[in-house]
């Protein structure tokens, strides 16, 4: 077993022990928030997709690297961007009855990207 | 010219970068401990992925190895992958949080796959003699492709494209062993002798796979099967750290893979059912629906409206359990309002979340939020269990098994299931659409109970009408 490698286990033990311990502390009522930021978290799998352009030359390899980046960059933002949501959505008290900004804020945001994703030619969400 | 894997660790301070990194990632993930910080917590993570992505580019740059083809592919595939995220992120209803997570899952792992699949081609093309990071390397690949199918599958049957009930055929069971044991030889002889083949056959394998484990799976097991594909997901990541020697992959795959398997055994507990047990699946399907012992001849007790909100608006203590029905019948915003004029007018209301109650961990918390009920109103199950004796109401709506009192004699389908409560309170009014039975087609003894009042309606009707009586007493 090479050093690299040692070193590399150790640091995978004891994140995931990390892991345990800070993940336990978060309340039910954050689950699906929580599991949404994880989620985002593993996005971190785009560093690996852009650093598959270190040695592709040929066909094969960019046509790997690219769809490893079409993944990689929907799962890391918009995993961040729904969380970012849910979370806007926990108040501690019942706000006022008006139409929220948020709401508001999605509207704008939505024709924004919409015109983005026609401009593209991408349709609607795909898995 | 070296090679994939060697490249990536190649400057320590990179590398350090990438450790301050996964420390923003573990202080983000710990501010998710309270409903207050848990925004910024979500933003320090953010933070640690700018940082990430920013140094992994300044290593490219710094490399030089990356051709003009190679970048537009690179930066073209990661702005349409984001663009559609975005998107996708800034649309999606709340009631379909599940399937988004389960797609989000379905890419991550897909693209830990693709990472791994990319080292072995390079290293294979370069007649390179394959090391010990072969073992990730395959490990990578199997995890992250039974991800990527799995996860599909999951979010096709939440989504309602493909039929939510378990879905068996004969031999499956025996087809699935198989594509296991081809996917592991496959693998294992890729150690041996590096073979593009046997890399095809591992992820053809694999995706099938990922097929056949989520296609028997009911829809109501889904909180289950989303955190454990959350946990896989974190795993191909890590492994795909390993296979480029870098930590930033290592700690954050190995912070969402001890986060899924948190979750999963949470919701396999809350379902009190084994992790195995689900997999293997058979639960659900309603052909044991034979309810063993239990008081079914008992009468059951209607209410209409106006006798339903007299006993909330005289109410000094209201506790709402709500199910996935309530969601399902998009009602979650008739009864936040049903809450808040109970609450204006001086009732005391909260709500008891079960922790299956939806289709992903917290699912309903998510669900309630959003429709402007105050966090500290949403109670976790065992705050609330103690409440019901002091309470007046309890009002059930579309949750039914884990409120059957059944849960707590042995013998049953739930036996040992942990439940709320409800039955201690001092009446219960329960909107349900029929006499149907839940998802473990049991009979509900709640229903009989004398102390219950069944009010049938739809969820949204019945809060409607509930609300619009409620008014005309208090005003």
């Amino acid at each position: 077993m090479s050093a690299a490698l040692l070193t590399d286990l150790t640091i995978f033990i004891l994140a995931v022990l990390i892991g345990f311990e800070v993940i336990g502390k978060v309340p039910a009522t954050l689950h699906t928030p929580l599991m949404s930021a994880t989620n985002a978290i593993h996005g971190i799998v785009l560093v690996g997709a852009l650093l598959i352009g270190v040695t592709a030359h040929t066909t094969v390899g960019y046509i790997l690297g690219f769809v490893a980046a079409v993944f990689a960059g929907a799962n890391v933002v918009g995993g961040y961007v729904v969380t970012g949501r849910m979370l806007k959505m926990f108040r501690k008290k019942a706000p006022a009855p008006e139409i929220s900004q948020e709401s508001a804020e999605a509207l704008n945001g939505h024709k924004g990207i919409r015109g983005l994703a026609d401009k593209v030619g991408i349709g609607r969400a795909q898995s | 010219m070296t090679g994939f894997t060697a490249h990536v660790g190649f400057t320590g301070w990179i590398q350090l970068v990438y450790v301050l990194v996964a420390v923003l990632f573990v202080i983000g993930l710990h501010l998710m401990n309270s409903p207050a910080t848990a925004r910024r917590g979500n933003q320090v993570a953010q933070v640690g992925m700018v940082i990430a992505v920013v140094a992994t580019f300044v290593l490219m740059i710094h490399d030089g190895g990356v051709t003009t083809t190679g970048w537009i592919v690179l930066l073209v595939g990661a702005l349409i992958g984001s663009a559609v995220g975005l998107y996708v992120a800034r649309t999606v209803q709340m009631t379909a949080i599940p399937q988004l997570v389960s797609a989000f899952n379905a890419v991550g792992g897909g693209a830990a796959a693709l990472v791994a699949i990319y080292g072995y081609y390079d290293a294979e093309s370069r007649g390179a003699v394959l090391g010990t990071t072969s073992v990730f390397s395959v490990l990578d690949v199997l995890i992250g492709s039974v991800t990527f199918s799995g996860s599909i599958i999951a979010a096709g049957k939440l989504q309602g494209f493909i039929p939510g009930q378990p879905i068996t055929f004969k031999g499956g069971r025996v087809l699935n062993i198989a594509l296991a044991v081809v996917a592991l030889g496959s693998g294992a002889y890729m150690f041996s002798t590096p073979s593009l083949p046997a890399l095809l056959i591992l992820v053809l394998a694999s995706l099938g796979f990922g097929v056949m484990m989520v296609l028997p799976i009911g829809g109501a097991d889904m909180p289950v099967v989303i955190s454990l594909l959350n946990a896989f997901t974190g795993t191909a990541v890590a492994m795909a750290g390993f296979v480029i020697q870098n930590w930033a992959l290592i700690v954050a795959g190995a912070l969402v893979g001890a986060s899924g398997s948190i979750l999963t055994k949470l919701m396999a507990d809350a379902m009190n059912r084994s992790l195995a047990n689900i997999i293997i699946g058979g639960f659900g399907t309603g052909d044991s629906a034979a309810a063993i012992g239990g008081p079914v001849d008992a009468q059951v007790r209607s209410i209409a409206a106006d006798d339903a909100a007299i006993q909330l608006a005289y109410a000094s203590k209201v506790i709402i359990v709500p199910g996935y029905g309530l969601a399902a019948a998009q009602a979650q915003h008739g009864v936040a309002e049903l809450g808040k004029i109970l609450e204006d007018h001086g009732v005391e209301v909260s709500y008891a979340i079960h922790p299956v109650a939806g289709r992903m961990p917290g699912h309903m918390n998510v669900l309630l939020a959003e429709a402007n009920v105050p966090y500290p109103q949403l109670v976790e199950m065992d705050e609330i269990n103690p409440e019901f004796a002091r309470t007046d109401v309890a009002l059930v709506i579309g949750a039914n098994d884990v409120t059957n009192p059944a849960a707590r004699r042995p013998g049953n389908e739930i036996s040992g299931m942990p439940i709320l409560d409800v039955d201690q309170a001092k009446s219960i009014i329960v909107i349900k659409r029929s006499m149907g039975h839940g998802y473990a087609g049991l009979e509900n003894e709640l229903y009989f109970d004398p102390k219950t009042s069944m009010f049938f309606a739809d969820a949204k009707k019945a809060m409607t009408q509930l609300t619009s009586a409620v008014k005309t007493l208090v005003a």
